[in-house]
């Protein structure tokens, strides 16, 4: 460290003396400490270290001073401004947190408000259950194949197996479209297809064998509408034609559905029954996925969903009878099929515990909404 | 069918406890629906028994008349005194046997009975009808009056056998067999593992030529025709009671005895039988078919006008009766009575009994012709066993002289067209191969004979299959028969793989889409019917030749005022929008995906193909000719708020643009940019109504419509004010589907922003306007936005400002304010030439 210069006065500029430096220096910490806001301190730090400060106006002189005083006087200038930035630095910091604890807390709002300015939308449960299962059958290969809904008899009921006198035609209470040419003729051979068979039938019309394919949509029967009767419902059918598929194969795909759609655990039960398209035919149950079962013969713990059967009906099934495959033109010594269909009302009225038809095809939108977008 | 298990067990040798419930799973396991058991006469207990009728007193002074009788019960009642009992029913008289139940027994239903005061007089116990026992309907719902040889005391829950159990199955059309006791035993019998008591298995004398003179002139409608006469019938004898509680059990009303036996020896073999009161036949009976416009009045008092196609049974005069649908009144049994008209008494004492098979698809027809079901025609349909009938004419006969006191003629009349036993020969592993599972030839065998089939062969099998299973014909018939005996529940699960597949077709991919996307900008799906009428075209001011106008209609609608299918989704949509507002839903937006149904006016009627062969593609492309076009499209209907007001300020209606918006929407999702232009078309407002296009192939094609509805429409069909509407092709929105994107440029220089207003007729459309400023911008323009639409005296009368931020921005360089310049001026001036624009000072 060098000794004080003697040669130089430096009373000669005033600004310059260690105790006036002191003093700028003083009065700017003491005006940093006494804002007391950010717009405060922001004034005193224009005021003590803005380009006409008194700080900043003592720097200046240096540059007049002799050579040998230049070096003193700038340590003892900087030393200055240092401090001073130092103590702006900290003000700032501690005005700053001051604010944040303060303002932010005025600035909060009540978060939990509404905002339903635009209300949810959701798509029909049926579509949502109908694209679900379609998906479970897309990701082991089928095709979703769709046809028309207004569709010939053939289609609908021949092709089937279904004869113009069979009883089974009874079964189903048809609509009949009439003929729009006037006079007597009045048979068109047209109807609204009474399940979505005649989809399958087009499938094999349209493509060869193998053919996977997954059938849903609607369909009509002249019920009137009640609790548990629709005249317009929804089907999905499903359609397998192969080299070599048996029954095994069929209850194997069920099994696979029900466990897609109901979770682990699930399986399908085959009870005989008569359906003209299928031979052997059978009626499918799965176990009932409220109670898998547990409610049978324990009245302490009865079901509503199975009515405590353990089982909960799904719908028709069986091989493809090879009088369709004929029909079709798939030739039955080489292939075997099996196809299976129900509801999707009924598995939606059980699945979700919807007590009454009527809900699914009134459209109201309090019904709707709680579905959103999946199911 | 209804079974009662006491009867079930005269065939089949069921163990002691097995209750209906464990019959229930076997027959439904191997294939029979039984759908309910009914427990008869569940929690009913004694003392129940037989009285005799000693006193009747009148009791007067009440709002219906009331007997005071005094009953002989026997022991019964523990003193042997007569029994003091209040009686509302009048159908008794002193000396009548009835069934008394006493005080502390209890009657179905848990209807405990004990002495009470009733009209003045303590009733010890009730005189009982049917009705209150659980018996079923006898037709007269007042007390039982028992034969007169029933003894006092004897215990009548025993004696009417009031406690049963009866299945109650629903008999697939296959299986007509199961319309018996026999072919039910049949079943029960084969589950079990058990020997079937066969009871068509009964001494039938040989056919002669002393029969009654039956002439079938048609064999193919009917190829077997029974006839048996018995004699000197006494017209007093009832059914016994045993017989008439089997009957009520299996759902049937007991009338007389003769029609009785016939009835029971149907439900027990399956064969319909007719009885003929002989002193009204006049001559031969024949069997032929009907000519045309002949008349018969059947049983059931209806007169008919019967086709040429319908089967009847003849005598000399013409039809007594619709072959195996129902008789004719003309030779009705008469039960003893007074006639009517004569007042004498008199009642049938000699029968002819036919018992006949008919073709199952002419008996179908004809009763569903003349909407005719009876128990004949049900069976016959389905199918009856043609070896099943001269026993049950046997079985006839033999119940008439052991009932009614008659004497069985010796004749035996029987015509029997000829006919083979069907066969049909399947690989012995036919049955495995259809299962998936290993059965083996021993058991495929084993199984079909106990079906009833006579089986031979080795690695072929040649199956002749048994009289009643005519549903038997081809080989998966009989790969059934042996799967379901040993059992659906033992097939194993196994999964077959199919060929790796390609997913969703473009089609159904844009229909999910255009649901989800609706769904996301708030609109909730309604599925609705899609049956409309006239009155709903009217609402909507769908002019007469309006396209919309031409409809499928249904022959046999639901409702006579819908008759029709929609050809717009928008009917349904209403209605649902109608309803939700009803309930109190006011700010509603719906939308709906579905087919409408579009005649074209070219439809033939469908041709019925064979279905030997697969049709030919011509034939194909007939049949689609003959169908109406179903498009499938979307809409939407919205009313009230879209925006709701809340704490974050005011709400905003739906309008019109809410809806040409939802068009646009559906549009994107099919990757197409609509192009939407003023229109005029019903239910919309005529000033509010827009053209949605697409261009398809190169041209623009109407794809849709939006907008505010027509007040009138509103109106008419009660709807909130302003609603509005969008209903756009889906179809024909996949054609114009823009395919694969190719991806924009980025350009990462900056943007250079200027401002247009620009004043034009307020007649001029805005997308006028955009698209010459687009066109005029060239492509340094890389978007532009209306920001603002302003009209008032500052842009005069008729007039328009329209107010534009332009973006523009250059792929390579930083765009000069005069570049950017330079392409605003150029926009504009293209708006000014094109549109009669002139720039905002």
């Amino acid at each position: 460290m060098s000794a004080p210069n003697k040669s130089y006065d430096p009373v000669e500029v005033e600004a310059l003396k260690p105790e006036e430096i002191e003093r700028m220096t003083s009065e700017a910490l003491a005006a940093f400490a006494a804002a007391t806001d950010l717009d405060e301190l922001a004034q005193a730090k224009t005021a003590h270290t803005g380009g006409t400060s008194p700080l900043a106006l003592a720097n200046r002189e240096i540059g007049a001073l002799p050579p040998h005083a230049k070096a003193d006087a700038g340590k003892r200038v900087g030393q200055a401004r240092g401090r001073v930035n130092q103590a702006l630095k900290v003000r700032q910091e501690e005005l700053e947190a001051e604010r944040d604890a303060r303002v932010l807390v005025e600035e909060a709002v009540d978060v939990t408000l509404p905002y339903d300015r635009v209300q949810a939308g959701a798509r029909h449960p049926l579509t949502t259950l109908s694209e679900r299962i379609e998906d479970v059958f897309v990701a082991m290969g089928y095709s979703v194949a769709e046809g028309p809904e207004v569709e010939s008899e053939w289609l609908n009921f021949d092709a089937l197996n279904i004869a113009p006198d069979h009883p089974a035609r009874t079964m189903q209470d048809t609509f009949f479209v009439e003929s729009a040419a006037d006079g007597d003729e009045k048979q068109t051979g047209v109807v609204l297809r009474t399940h979505t068979s005649p989809v399958q039938i087009r499938s094999m019309l349209d493509r060869e064998p193998p053919l996977y394919v997954i059938c849903p949509g609607r369909v009509y029967r002249t019920d009137e509408l009640d609790a548990t009767h629709t005249p317009v419902f929804n089907q999905v059918e499903l359609l397998a034609i192969d080299e070599g598929l048996t029954m095994a194969d069929l209850k194997g795909t069920l099994d696979h559905m029900v466990r897609a759609l109901f979770g682990e655990g699930m399986e399908t039960r085959l009870r005989p029954n008569y359906f003209p398209f299928t031979e052997p035919s059978a009626e499918m149950d799965m176990v009932c996925y409220v109670c898998r079962g547990a409610s049978v013969g324990n009245p302490d713990a009865p079901c509503r969903t199975c009515s405590s059967e353990g089982w909960i009906e799904l719908g028709g099934c069986g091989m493809v009878n090879p009088r369709v495959l004929t029909a079709c033109g798939v030739d039955p010594e080489k292939y075997s099929g099996f196809a299976f269909g129900f509801g999707i009302e009924r598995m939606l009225m059980f699945r979700h515990n919807v007590e009454d038809m009527r809900d699914m095809v009134e459209g109201d939108v309090r019904f709707t909404r709680p579905f959103g977008m999946e199911i | 069918m209804r079974v009662p298990l006491s009867w079930l067990r005269e065939y089949v040798d069921l163990p002691a406890g097995e209750s209906g419930r464990d019959v229930q799973t076997k027959l439904i396991a191997s294939g029979l629906e039984v759908e309910t058991v009914e427990q008869l006469g569940a929690g009913i207990e004694g003392p129940l028994v037989v009285g005799q009728v000693l006193t009747i007193e009148e009791l007067e002074g009440f709002k219906k008349p009331i007997r005071f009788c005094t009953v002989d019960v026997g022991q019964a009642n523990g003193t042997g005194e007569p029994q003091e009992i209040v009686c509302g029913a009048r159908n008794f008289a002193v000396g009548d046997k009835v069934v008394v139940v006493l005080p502390g027994a209890t009657l179905p239903g848990d209807f405990k009975i004990a002495a009470r005061k009733t009209y003045g007089k303590v009733s010890h116990g009730m005189i009982c009808s049917g009705d209150e026992l659980g018996m079923g309907d006898d037709g007269s719902h007042g007390i039982i009056v028992l034969p007169p040889e029933i003894e006092v005391g004897t215990d009548a829950i025993r004696l009417l056998e009031l406690v049963d159990e009866v299945l109650d199955i629903a008999v697939t059309p296959d299986r007509g067999y199961c319309l018996s006791m026999r072919g039910v035993a049949r079943e029960t019998a084969t589950a079990y593992g058990l020997p079937l008591r066969d009871p068509a298995l009964l001494d039938v004398p040989p056919p002669n030529s002393y029969g009654y003179p039956v002439k079938v002139t048609d064999p193919i409608g009917c190829d077997r025709f029974t006839a048996r006469t018995v004699v000197g019938l006494q017209p007093e004898a009832r059914s016994p009671i045993w017989l008439q509680r089997r009957l009520q059990k299996a759902g049937m009303r007991p009338i007389s005895l003769a029609v009785d036996v016939t009835n029971y020896v149907m439900l027990e073999l399956g064969q319909p039988l007719h009885a003929y009161d002989r002193s009204l036949i006049q001559g031969t009976i024949g069997v032929r078919r009907a000519e045309p416009g002949e008349k018969i009045t059947t049983l059931d008092g209806t007169k008919r006008v019967l086709d040429a196609e319908d089967l009847v049974i003849t005598d000399d005069r013409g039809p007594i009766g619709l072959a195996g649908v129902m008789g004719g009144a003309n030779t009705e049994i008469a039960d003893h009575g007074a006639d009517p008209e004569t007042g004498e008494v008199r009642g049938t004492t000699d029968v002819v009994i036919e018992a006949a098979h008919f073709n199952a698809l002419t008996i179908a027809r004809t009763a569903r012709r003349h909407k005719l079901s009876s128990e004949a025609s049900k069976r016959f349909e389905r199918g009856v066993d043609p070896e099943a009938a001269s026993a049950a004419a046997q079985r006839t006969v033999d119940l008439l002289v052991l009932l009614a006191g008659g004497t069985a003629e010796a004749g035996v009349t029987e015509i029997v067209a000829p006919s083979g036993p069907h066969t049909i020969t399947i690989p012995a592993d036919h049955p495995d191969k259809v299962a998936g599972v290993a059965y083996g030839r021993e058991t495929v065998v084993r199984r079909l004979q106990q079906v009833g089939c006579d089986v031979y062969g080795q690695d072929e099998l040649m199956v002749t299959v048994p009289s009643w299973r005519p549903d038997l014909t081809d080989p998966n018939d009989l790969a059934e028969e042996v799967i379901r005996l040993e059992g659906y529940e033992n097939l194993p699960s196994t999964l077959p793989t199919p060929p790796a597949g390609t997913g969703l077709t473009e089609r159904q991919r844009l229909h999910r889409r255009a649901g989800r996307a609706l769904a996301g900008a708030g609109y909730v799906e309604a599925l609705n019917y899609p049956f409309i009428g006239e009155a709903v075209l009217d609402q909507l001011g769908i002019e007469a030749d309006d396209p919309r106008r031409r409809t499928v209609k249904l022959v046999n609608p639901l409702s006579d005022e819908e008759p029709s299918l929609r050809t717009t989704l928008l009917p349904g949509l209403l209605s649902a929008l109608r309803r939700n507002d009803g309930r109190g839903s006011h700010d509603l937006a719906l939308f709906e995906t579905g087919l409408v149904f579009r005649p074209t006016g070219d439809e033939k009627p469908a041709a019925r193909l064979p279905v030997d062969r697969r049709p030919t593609d011509a034939e194909i492309a007939a049949l689609n000719a003959a169908l109406p076009e179903q498009p499938r499209r979307a809409a939407v209907v919205l009313a009230g708020a879209r925006e709701q007001a809340g704490w974050w300020g005011k709400g905003r209606p739906a309008t019109w643009a809410d809806a040409v918006e939802a068009g646009r929407l559906v549009a994107r999702e099919a990757g197409v940019d609509l192009i939407v232009r003023q229109d005029q078309h019903a239910p919309w407002h005529p000033g509010r109504c827009a053209a949605l296009l697409a261009v398809v192939d190169g041209e623009e094609v109407l794809v849709g419509n939006a907008g505010e509805l027509h007040p009138r429409v509103i109106k008419a069909l009660g709807l909130p004010e302003r609603t509005s509407a969008m209903e756009i092709d889906l179809d024909r929105l996949e054609r114009a589907g823009a395919g694969v994107v190719p991806a924009p440029r980025i350009s990462t220089f900056p943007v250079a922003t200027q401002d247009v207003a620009l004043i034009v007729d307020s007649a001029v459309p805005a997308a006028d306007v955009e698209s010459a400023l687009r066109s005029g911008a060239g492509e340094l323009l890389e978007d532009l936005r209306l920001f603002d639409v302003f009209t008032g005296e500052q842009v005069g009368e008729g007039k328009k400002s329209l107010a534009y931020a332009l973006r523009f921005r250059a792929a390579d360089r930083t765009l000069t304010a005069d570049e950017a310049s330079a392409a605003r001026d150029a926009a504009v001036e293209a708006a000014v030439e094109r549109t009669g624009a002139s720039l905002r000072a």
